[in-house]
């Protein structure tokens, strides 16, 4: 059939016997992309947890809040949650979800389980890198979380970390010393994970696809992730030096970003002529392609679980994947849109403005063509292609309030209120969770062989669906109201009628977090009761569904690798076995081609 | 919806040799016989490596453009920009890490005639690796002794942006010379064992190479903009 | 379930739209010279936004209610035209779209940002601190006196670091907790931060604008209505940001002088 040895050479490793090497120290691309799974798992569990007091205390900010002390005897004395402590709460909230959540799970979980199975390779090129990655990032997740217990609790200064107040050290307020520190040893650690991470998913995809594996033939997923990773390597490649110049300016006493003459609690500041919007430059220049980071996997995950349960290929497999990439080139060009009120020369304004709006265009193609393939489609309803289908709607949403965010001249009413949250909450939070579920649901058969309860799933669908529209859309009104964000109580007399939407919000918030528990049991009930899930059971076309057992054998294709002979969707044909041709399937068929 | 019969797939071939033990196990990746014949080492480069050093180079790149951006507008807005001399060490220091390039490509030869199984023509090929390796070690101890020479005329991390940049960007960079220096030894350490492949070889001088290139180019705008 | 999840979807997308058509929450009536090509730029923007979020979302629930009732067997069709009318409808519907968006916003920008400030406009500065504004007008000799950073303090109420002892332009300067400006009148606003980041909002004024530690900023600005508005801090600046505000009141041109009177009486 085929000549095994040529790939032989690489990563050919036998599976190991120990516990140790088996689960925790494993090279297994498959057993670290479910570790990765399990650390998103862990984070955005406490991140809905803060979201939850964060939500509890902005209804009721006088709220008793039983065992509060026990978290924080500083940050709640008497069960009342102070100031600081909600901006504690939000940072921490923004960061483990941001970082932990919305980059691990789409990103580097599926794309290290999937992507190697999905080229058709036995592991990554570089297993130890793929190992270290993990735990370097999991070393992030521990030093960021023990900020909680350390000095006088984590930082304060909201996940954007803007200096100076994140640069001069404790005596700008609770959290600003050690916890800044720590924040940003955390990221500078995750940036090394995931620089190794995108260096492995990099090298994969160009250099470990089997035979007949043309890129072109590569499922929308891997082009997403392969994507994700090229600007994954390039932006956490600017964060890391970043945070070490802000780690300098708080241990050494350097003046990277602390200007001169400031003067906070009478006293003036040791620190001389230091540029604050450099570290917003470099924070941004990452910030942006993050949100992209965030988001492209997620568009691949629902292309490709649309199409297998659409039953047809889209309507331009190319135009995807180039949609994909301009996404890629223009998140770089754009950052200055977070900094049109900085102080920012404004012709730069002009300048990011433009770039902003233009990158509305492939993301209307993507949309578009989402949905004009869903035009005469034989569409099967279930969980995983609600959740696909849910993200469409999502990401229309989140997407039409860019328009206002990109153009500066209505950047001044809405910058810095609840309508850039629910912007992004909208759109790279909700849409990209709900990439995060497809995944879930259409993946957790061939990760963990058996299947999720569908009758779960569509319950945990439709409390998140309506409740997360319940959430954010009112955010949007909040902030053409002027309802400033970043604040622990509505004392300013504009916004106290507001208080109700936000009453409102928080009922809303806390049903679908407790829809979220509907999930996690689905999850480990499924894992362990769950029925014997057979080797295809969406009768799918890539190859991750031609492993011989689910989950996939050590070496993925049980000691011979695949030969590609179809592009990656050949639904709407007649092959032996129905509708749907394998990639991997030697038979002639007429074939679907793109119209365009 | 075009009717076309869907041609069977061009595969293209890849000059790999066999591995000679069929089934590898984990150390050794089944590359070389127990007895260790030298003609049995591969000789084609597999490509994650090679692709695999680029994407690190291009990362590496990103940092230190990064860095490069952070001085010229930290240096641009600010009035408190003192310029100072660099130590004259670091031109010496430049001079033997390029020499440890040179001896590494000799040695990089050496090692491929080796592998080509005329051993009788080389009698240690790992001799001009210890030589780069050396030269690697003198080149951070040079860039220790800069160190030293700069804070004993007062100038610390702390003292001026100027200063400032001048020690992030040498302990940088400093930093990814240890590195490589990490993978020469671990090149030397295989090629001893004679399980060195010569993917790994290259990978490791493609390294040591951009080393070089960066450490000329920082020395060029440490030169033009401290 | 397809049919339920097609009408939700429509009746959600209407029910969003419901509060944005009735002003429900809005922005608050403008007071200055230079909004209203923002109000227009943000309502041109919320039709043009407003009619691809409803299309879109009406259009995916039609598809979904439709194309999920296929009967077994049934061959799948494609959209008539196929991919290449996304991108060409794409390109020109959108981008046009957006960059006649652009184009006047960026308009509507360069009126405010790219015009300097009348010769005649006032001064007044303007000083952000954890967790408060400090204003600072001029006097009767027109001219701000230096600032010494290592003067200031909270305790003796020097909170600008002026040395009146001896500086004779920072005697008569005279400093307030709250912002008056006299209606129909340009106002230059010097901004200086004390420590960290602030922001000076004023929704009415549609006015925004960062503080820049270490950058003096100004911007400058003409209000119209007589009135007592709210001023608020947008940057994160610490544990005390959300209460850090204060009001700006513009008043009839006999009033303010008035008020800048008994001012300088306190001082």
């Amino acid at each position: 059939m085929h000549d095994m040895s040529a790939h032989a050479h690489v990563a050919h490793h036998a599976p190991p016997t120990s516990f140790i090497r088996k689960h925790i120290f494993s090279l297994d691309h498959k057993v670290i992309g479910k570790q990765y799974y399990g650390l998103a798992l862990l984070a955005v569990f406490v991140g809905m947890f803060l979201s939850w007091l964060m939500r509890l205390h902005l209804g009721w900010t006088n709220l008793t809040i039983p065992g509060l002390h026990l978290l924080s005897s500083n940050g709640a004395p008497g069960n009342v949650m102070t100031p600081e402590y909600y901006l504690q709460l939000m940072t921490m909230h923004a960061t483990i979800m941001v970082f932990f959540v919305l980059t691990t799970a789409p990103f580097a979980a599926f794309g290290n389980y999937f992507l190697p199975i999905q080229v058709g390779a036995e592991d990554m090129p570089f297993p130890r890198f793929n190992m270290m990655s993990f735990w370097i990032t999991f070393a992030g997740f521990v030093v960021l979380v023990s900020s909680f217990f350390v000095g006088d609790g984590p930082t304060l200064g909201g996940w954007t970390q803007y200096a100076p107040l994140s640069a001069v050290g404790s005596v700008a307020g609770p959290g600003e010393g050690s916890g800044v520190v720590l924040w940003a040893i955390s990221i500078a650690l995750f940036c090394v994970g995931q620089l190794l991470g995108s260096l492995n998913f990099i090298t994969t995809t160009l250099d470990m696809r089997t035979k007949g594996m043309s890129l072109w033939r590569l499922p929308l997923s891997t082009w997403a992730w392969f994507i994700t990773s090229v600007m994954g390597l390039t932006a956490f490649a600017v964060l890391m030096p970043a945070c070490i110049l802000l780690i300098l300016d708080h241990v050494a006493g350097t003046s990277f970003f602390v200007p001169s003459n400031l003067v906070i609690s009478d006293q003036v500041q040791p620190h001389s002529g230091g540029s604050t919007l450099l570290w917003q430059h470099l924070f941004w220049f990452f910030g942006h392609p993050e949100v992209y980071i965030a988001i492209v996997p997620g568009m691949g995950i629902i292309s490709h679980v649309l199409i297998a349960n659409m039953r047809r290929p889209m309507l331009s497999h190319r135009t995807l994947i180039y949609s994909f990439g301009a996404l890629a080139v223009l998140s770089y060009m754009v950052y200055g849109h977070h900094m049109f009120v900085s102080g920012m020369n404004p012709v730069s304004s002009i300048a990011f403005s433009f770039p902003t709006l233009i990158i509305t265009i492939p993301s209307t193609i993507l949309v578009l063509i989402w949905l004009g393939s869903l035009y005469g489609a034989r569409l099967r309803i279930n969980t995983a292609s609600l959740f696909a289908l849910g993200f469409i709607s999502m990401f229309i949403s989140g997407g039409v309030s860019g328009f206002f965010l990109a153009q500066p001249s209505i950047d001044i009413m809405l910058h810095a209120t609840y309508f850039v949250v629910g912007h992004f909450h909208m759109v790279m939070g909700v849409a990209a969770m709900f990439g995060i579920f497809a995944g879930t649901y259409f993946w957790f058969p061939k990760m963990f062989g058996r299947m999720m309860n569908e009758t779960l799933g569509k319950v945990h669908f439709w409390l998140t669906f309506v409740g997360t529209y319940c959430i954010f859309m009112p955010f949007h009104y909040l902030g053409l109201a002027g309802n400033v964000r970043r604040y622990q109580a509505f004392v300013v007399d504009y916004m106290q009628p507001l208080v109700p939407v936000h009453r409102f919000i928080t009922v809303a918030a806390l049903i679908t977090g407790a829809a979220q528990l509907i999930f996690l049991y689905n999850l480990i009930h499924s894992r362990f009761w769950g029925e014997p899930a057979p080797e295809n059971p969406w009768q799918a076309t890539s190859l991750e569904w031609s492993t011989p057992s689910s989950p996939p054998p050590f070496d993925n294709f049980g000691g011979k690798l695949p030969v590609v002979y179809h592009d990656p969707y050949q639904y709407g044909v007649e092959g032996s076995t129905g509708d749907y041709v394998m990639q991997d399937s030697p038979e002639q068929i007429e074939t679907v081609r793109d119209e365009g | 919806m075009a009717t076309t019969i869907h041609e069977p797939p061009r595969i293209e071939e890849r000059r790999h040799p066999s591995p000679i033990s069929g089934s590898g196990n984990g150390s050794g990746r089944g590359l070389v016989p127990a007895g260790g014949n030298l003609r049995s080492v591969q000789e084609y480069a597999p490509p994650p490596a090679s692709t695999g050093i680029w994407v690190a180079l291009a990362a590496i790149t990103m940092s230190f453009a990064a860095l490069t951006s952070a001085l010229v507008v930290r240096k641009g807005g600010a009035p408190d920009w003192r310029h100072f001399t660099l130590p004259s060490i670091l031109y010496a220091n430049t001079l033997v890490l390029l020499a440890s390039s040179v001896t590494l490509e000799i040695s990089r030869r050496r090692v491929a005639t080796f592998m080509g199984g005329l051993r009788s023509r080389v009698a240690n090929p790992a001799r001009w690796l210890y030589v780069t390796l050396s030269l690697g070690l003198l080149f951070v101890a040079g860039q220790y002794a800069a160190w030293r020479q700069l804070s004993a005329q007062g100038l610390y991390l702390a003292t001026n942006p100027s200063s400032s940049f001048f020690y992030v960007f040498t302990a940088a960079h400093a930093l990814h010379v240890l590195g490589g220096l990490g993978g020469l030894a671990r090149v030397i350490r295989k090629l001893n064992q004679f399980v060195l492949r010569r993917s790994t070889l290259d990978a490791t001088s493609r390294y040591w190479h951009f080393m070089d290139v960066l450490w000329v180019y920082l020395l060029v705008l440490l030169l033009m903009k401290l | 379930m397809a049919k339920i999840f097609a009408v939700t979807i429509i009746v959600i997308a209407i029910l969003s739209a419901i509060p944005i058509l009735r002003h429900t929450w809005w922005m608050a009536p403008d007071i200055s010279t230079h909004g209203a090509p923002i109000d227009e730029q943000m309502s041109e923007t919320m039709a043009e936004a407003g009619i691809s979020f409803l299309a879109s979302q009406i259009l995916l629930a039609i598809f979904i209610w439709k194309f999920s009732q296929s009967k077994p067997g049934e061959k799948i069709r494609s959209f008539p035209g196929g991919a290449m009318t996304m991108v060409i409808g794409a390109f020109l519907l959108v981008g046009t779209e957006v960059l006649a968006l652009g184009a006047f916003g960026a308009k509507a920008w360069a009126s405010i940002y790219f015009t300097a400030p009348a010769p005649n406009a006032m001064p007044i500065q303007v000083q952000a601190g954890q967790f408060a504004f400090y204003f600072r007008y001029p006097g009767p000799d027109g001219k701000f006196g230096p600032l010494h950073p290592d003067m200031i303090s909270e305790a003796s109420q020097n909170v600008y670091g002026l040395d009146i002892d001896h500086d004779p332009d920072a005697k008569d300067d005279i400093v307030t907790a709250e912002m008056a400006v006299p209606a129909n009148r340009e106002i230059h606003l010097l901004m200086h931060a004390k420590d960290v980041g602030h922001s000076f909002f004023v929704p009415e004024l549609r006015v925004q604008q960062d503080f820049v530690p270490g950058l003096d900023l100004s911007i400058h600005f003409t209000a119209t209505k007589v009135g007592r508005y709210e001023i608020v801090c947008t940057q994160l600046c610490g544990l005390g940001h959300y209460n850090m505000r204060t009001y700006l009141s513009v008043l009839s041109q006999q009033d303010f002088e008035d008020w800048l009177k008994k001012q300088a009486a306190s001082q």
